[in-house]
């Protein structure tokens, strides 16, 4: 972060170019990023992204934490995509524990992770098209945004911060006609992405703006770390669900959208045909939701039944006991790897045998992603500076932490 | 579902593929291994880190072409106190391996593997930043989410949570 001075490490390379501080209060850095750019009249010669304004020290916090209290801190590193982070984290934790989870609570970790897919694209989606101009698409995305923000607080008590799943499991059974919501909601979505690609897909003025716009190579692409739907729209066919399958995605089928050309097009489209995919896995899971418990039979580990605590000594002690002092985890170190909506976002936590955990680190992929902007923008135009931002998708909450 | 104890015996090991190929190129590169919970540790040489990640990068059989992420542990008061860690993915095969590097706690430094992984660019000034690990040859070594004139680095275990008052 060298917001201290006001020109970090750039030396004017000749007269002729001219320092431009682009953010962190920029209302198309998504955020508060703070991109520093050299320009050469209208072409930009160097560009320097500076973060850390959203660090919150989120790493070390949990050091401090029980491992169960880690869970809603995970919500708010990429505020888009909770329920990821909370899947993440419960994955990593498990592996620690070598804790096995029933089906009903993967299938509906399954639907509730692709939904939250759908929440962050939409997300994306709205913003990325406003930054270039075309202000009906946010008002369409937010409004079924706000119909999966629904399903959330229906599910979980929250709409955006919602900590619903936890190690061993899903907090609470869904409501009684939660799968009738879903799958009303499944059913109308994909004539709303029709929507949303009638308004840019064909459209001109969009074409003109993404297409051939911030190119990526694949090489470049692979080499700076780069993941999730900026690396398949340069044409790397890698998706996590599909390649290292983790809590049962090997059960589903669904394709992974890949495009060549590398530009903000491809990497609109990639995105746009993931809705799809998205909405077809929920499909699956409402289709195959297995019976059954929510949560692992864990006693130590996992919270009891409201029920139970309140008329079995067992219970109520294990609660106690969980809620008092933690629960302690094996000694090692696991990395855990899932798809996010912006790409790999892995958990790496070392536990010292304690109850609370001795390292936690965040593989964030927007961080990664981040790094690929000065290719992407470095002899371009200044004014596709914010169309290169929107569509590598990034999430300052997620880089800062 | 019990945990099965983890195997570091180098013997039983060296099938696995990334620990054959630095057995392979040269014994002294690896300090020890670790397979527990079904991934692959790999404790190398301080000075070999490098050549090691090349070889693993560019070796057919290996072919561990992606750099996950790279991190770093403070285990406060051991000898040597700091292990950077490298997370590394084959596209190809579909496989992870980590690997650590054991530094002692006075004036940690290590070579930057920025010319093999542009990418580890951003994750060697985190590690920089937050536990004051030096990488040398790194193009831009600074603070990356700290303000440039923060004192102290958060992440290592003797600095306090609440920060200092």
């Amino acid at each position: 972060m060298g917001h201290l001075t006001a020109l970090p490490d750039i030396e004017f390379a000749q007269d002729k170019t001219m320092i431009l501080n682009m953010g962190p209060q920029h209302p198309s850095t998504h955020g508060v990023l703070r991109v520093i750019l050299e320009i050469d009249g209208e072409n930009i010669v160097r560009i320097m992204p500076d973060i850390g304004y959203l660090h919150t020290g989120i790493e070390k916090t949990c050091e401090a934490k029980f491992y169960h209290q880690v869970v809603p801190l995970t919500d708010r590193i990429d505020y888009l995509c909770p329920l990821t982070n909370n899947l993440c984290y419960a994955l990593a934790v498990e592996k620690l524990l070598g804790l096995e989870i029933p089906p009903k609570a993967q299938w509906l970790r399954v639907m509730m992770n692709e939904l939250t897919r759908i929440n962050s694209h939409l997300v994306w989606l709205g913003t990325h098209a406003m930054d270039i101009g075309a202000m009906t698409v946010f008002l369409y995305c937010f409004r079924e945004r706000e119909e999966i923000l629904r399903l959330f607080e229906a599910i979980s008590g929250q709409r955006m911060m919602t900590s619903y799943f936890r190690i061993g499991g899903v907090a609470l059974e869904p409501p009684l006609d939660f799968f009738d919501r879903v799958r009303k909601f499944a059913d109308i979505f994909p004539s709303k992405v029709d929507e949303y690609e009638n308004l840019l897909t064909g459209n001109p003025i969009w074409v003109m703006r993404t297409k051939g716009v911030a190119k990526l190579t694949a090489e470049d692409a692979l080499a700076l770390g780069a993941s999730g739907p900026t690396l398949r729209g340069s044409g790397v066919d890698i998706d996590l669900r599909r390649d290292n399958p983790y809590t049962g995605y090997e059960n589903f089928k669904f394709k992974v959208p890949t495009a060549t050309e590398g530009d903000v097009f491809a990497r609109y489209m990639c995105r746009v045909a993931e809705l799809r995919e998205s909405i077809g896995i929920v499909k699956q899971a409402l289709d195959g939701m297995p019976k059954g418990p929510i949560k692992a039979d864990a006693p130590k580990v996992v919270l009891p039944d409201r029920e139970k605590m309140k008329t079995q000594m067992e219970a109520l002690i294990y609660h106690f006991k969980i809620v008092t002092e933690g629960f302690t985890v094996p000694e090692g170190e696991v990395y855990q790897a899932v798809e996010s909506p912006r790409g790999e976002m892995g958990y790496y936590i070392v536990s010292d045998g304690s109850a609370k955990p001795y390292r936690v680190h965040m593989r964030s992929a927007c961080l990664a992603n981040l790094q690929t902007l000065p290719k992407l923008c470095e002899g371009r135009l200044l004014a596709d500076v914010v169309a290169a931002i929107g569509s590598i998708d990034i999430v300052l909450g997620e880089i800062d932490r | 579902m019990a945990l099965a104890p983890a195997i570091t015996d180098l013997e039983q090991l060296k099938s696995h593929p990334a620990l054959a190929c630095l057995l392979g190129w040269n014994p002294a590169s690896v300090e020890g291994a670790k397979f527990d919970r079904e991934e692959m540790t790999i404790y190398a040489g301080r000075a070999y880190l490098r050549e090691a990640c090349m070889l693993l990068k560019n070796d057919p059989t290996c072919d561990f072409s992606y750099l996950s992420d790279v991190t770093c542990v403070d285990w406060l008061p051991e000898e040597p106190r700091f292990e950077v860690i490298y997370h590394l993915f084959s596209i190809a095969k579909k496989e992870r391996v980590r690997l650590k590097v054991r530094l002692s706690g006075d004036s940690p430094a290590i070579e930057s593997i920025t010319s093999i992984w542009p990418g580890a660019n951003y994750g060697e000034r985190e590690v920089y930043d937050l536990f004051g690990v030096r990488f040398t040859g790194h193009p831009y070594l600074r603070r990356l989410l700290m303000p440039e004139d923060w004192e102290g680095h958060p992440l290592r275990k003797d600095y306090p949570v609440e920060g200092y008052r």
